[in-house]
């Protein structure tokens, strides 16, 4: 029976132990960006893999969402006999919650996993200890560059995303189903404002932080992780925990900033 | 004598599991010499490193560098300790996407404020220091065990450190190479005068190098001599170590 506790209380330890060191983590990492040198080859090359890269799975996942939402918002609109709002409800979902969501788990599953990876790679080579015995520090060499990269990809992959899938919607809506053209960009010029956009702003800008945040945290603290973060088989047990770990929390944030934003 | 001590140890301890690696090692290194840690594989002549590094915390006992204790000082101050390290890893360590090129230029570019121009000479003279031209956009994948050790030592000794670490810095090399990157160790250190903490299992040779020998054995220092005097000491350790290390290389006709 007690054992139960013990294995009960160091698990709990590990999490808060785990919890405090990605803590830590954000701090320095936060800290490294402001402080100078500011290198810009760094942050494009980052914002190349992170950003550009994803384009054409944020196209395509956004052009299907946005089919999807035309097809599924015509038939149920046209139920109350509103085909006419189709534009609105098309450009408010994927403004409001689906572009940020989407795009953010794509680029999580795209680049998160790829960045936790390296870095979880660089760690168990000692790559990591040979930059901190030059005096370099590893999170402005190696995080700082993702985070902003990141900062400054999500938001465009949002946007693309939403006005990809808002066309989307219309070559279904409108192109397939017969809704009437005049009426959906309408609605759409009506009903969005700009606390929309503002809100799907920030939400994109937050799951970016939290992307790279998790991924590159788990990849950094590879060696600490709780089964023994030993070779390829540690790497790619905190690359799973990375991704799974950070859709969910796009998901829970997701809901908390929509309530505080609304 | 007046002998700067700057790198000390006391009493340190560390232990992995039910394992006790360090059981109470002291040492001293002596600024500007060659200080020389040998040792059975195993033993821990690698972690001694890694904590004179900071990268290990000691469960007890210090690590003092320049005075400080090196496990705890602010990021900063570490940081600024660090600056005068150059070290090469057992395992060399050497960044995997990126290029030989690219590997030896990391320091100079992160840490100082050349010009591409300047870093390209410095690169190229540290490359062919170490005998390993021609192979400048190679990536580490594409080296050889012992060409990778060079490109190792090359990006320790690029930024001109005051104290070097080198962990089998010849392990994996012929003899004519390890030969050659002893007398470039002497000459930089001639020239340069930095202090050095080498792990070698080249043993007798590297003695030529050392001003110290220090035997780790049993998670302890035995004892840190000059290297004739530790050859003629009466430990028995120590002479065990040397009649093993040493005593067949003259024997070996007779066992052959
Ligand atoms: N992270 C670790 N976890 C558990 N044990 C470790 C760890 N690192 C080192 N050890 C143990 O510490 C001991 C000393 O290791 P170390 O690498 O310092 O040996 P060494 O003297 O450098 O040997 P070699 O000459 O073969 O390089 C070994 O028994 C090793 O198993
Ligand atoms: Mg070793």
């Amino acid at each position: 029976m007690l054992k139960y506790f013990e294995k009960l209380g160091t698990y709990a330890l590990d999490y808060i132990n785990e919890a405090g060191r990605m803590g830590i983590f954000l701090f320095h990492s936060a800290v490294s960006i402001v402080k100078p040198p500011y290198k810009i080859f760094p942050v494009l090359k980052q914002t190349y893999i992170i950003g550009t890269l994803s384009i054409f799975v944020i196209l395509f996942t956004g052009a299907f969402t946005g089919m999807v939402l035309g097809l599924q918002g015509y038939h149920t609109l046209s139920k109350f006999g509103a085909e006419g709002l189709l534009g609105s409800a098309v450009s408010l979902s994927l403004i409001r919650e689906l572009g940020p969501v989407l795009a953010a788990l794509m680029v999580t599953g795209r680049a998160g996993s790829a960045m936790c990876a390296e870095i979880g790679v660089m760690r168990i080579s000692e790559q990591i200890d040979a930059l901190e015995c030059m005096a370099i520090d590893p999170h402005k060499y190696i995080v700082a560059p993702k985070f902003i990269a990141g900062i400054i990809s999500l938001p465009l992959l949002t946007a693309i995303f939403d006005v990809i899938g808002i066309f989307g919607g219309y070559l279904i809506g409108v192109g397939l189903l017969g809704a009437n053209e005049g009426m959906y960009f309408s609605s759409i010029y009506k009903d969005v404002e700009f606390s929309d956009v503002y809100m799907g702003f920030v939400k994109s800008l937050c799951f970016g932080m939290l992307i790279i945040w998790i991924c590159s945290s788990k990849g950094f603290f590879v060696h600490l992780s709780r089964d023994g973060g030993y070779g390829a088989e540690g790497v790619s047990r905190v690359t799973t925990d990375a991704v799974v770990l950070s859709s969910v929390s796009i998901l829970v944030f997701d809901y908390f900033l929509t309530s505080v934003l609304l | 004598m007046n002998e700067n001590i700057i790198i000390q140890l006391e009493d340190v301890r560390k232990s992995y599991g039910r394992q006790e690696v360090l059981k109470g090692i002291n040492l001293s290194i002596v600024e500007g010499k060659t200080t020389l840690i040998v040792g059975a594989s195993g033993q821990g002549k690698s972690q001694i490193i890694k904590h004179i590094l900071g990268l290990v915390k000691p469960d007890s006992g210090k690590v003092l560098v320049y005075g400080k204790e090196i496990n705890k000082v602010s990021k900063r101050e570490l940081k600024e300790i660090r600056t005068n390290f150059g070290v090469l890893f057992q395992n060399a360590a050497l960044f995997d996407s990126m290029t030989v090129y690219d590997n030896v230029a990391l320091p100079l570019r992160e840490r100082t404020k050349k010009s591409e121009d300047e870093i390209a000479r410095i690169v190229s003279e540290k490359l062919a220091l170490m005998d390993i031209e021609g192979s400048d956009d190679k990536y580490p994948a594409q080296l050889s065990g012992g060409m990778r050790k060079r490109v190792g030592l090359a990006r320790a000794l690029v930024l001109n450190p005051k104290i070097i670490f080198f962990d089998e810095p010849t392990t994996g090399l012929d003899v004519a190479k390890s030969n050659e990157i002893y007398r470039v160790f002497s000459r930089t250190q001639a020239r340069l005068g930095y202090t050095s903490v080498i792990v070698s299992h080249d043993v007798p040779k590297i003695f030529k190098l050392a001003d110290y020998v220090a035997l780790l054995h049993n998670g302890a220092i035995q004892d840190c001599l000059t290297p004739e005097k530790f050859q003629l000491s009466d430990d028995p350790v120590i002479k065990e170590f040397v009649e093993t290390t040493m005593g067949p290389l003259y024997s070996s006709e007779m066992e052959v």
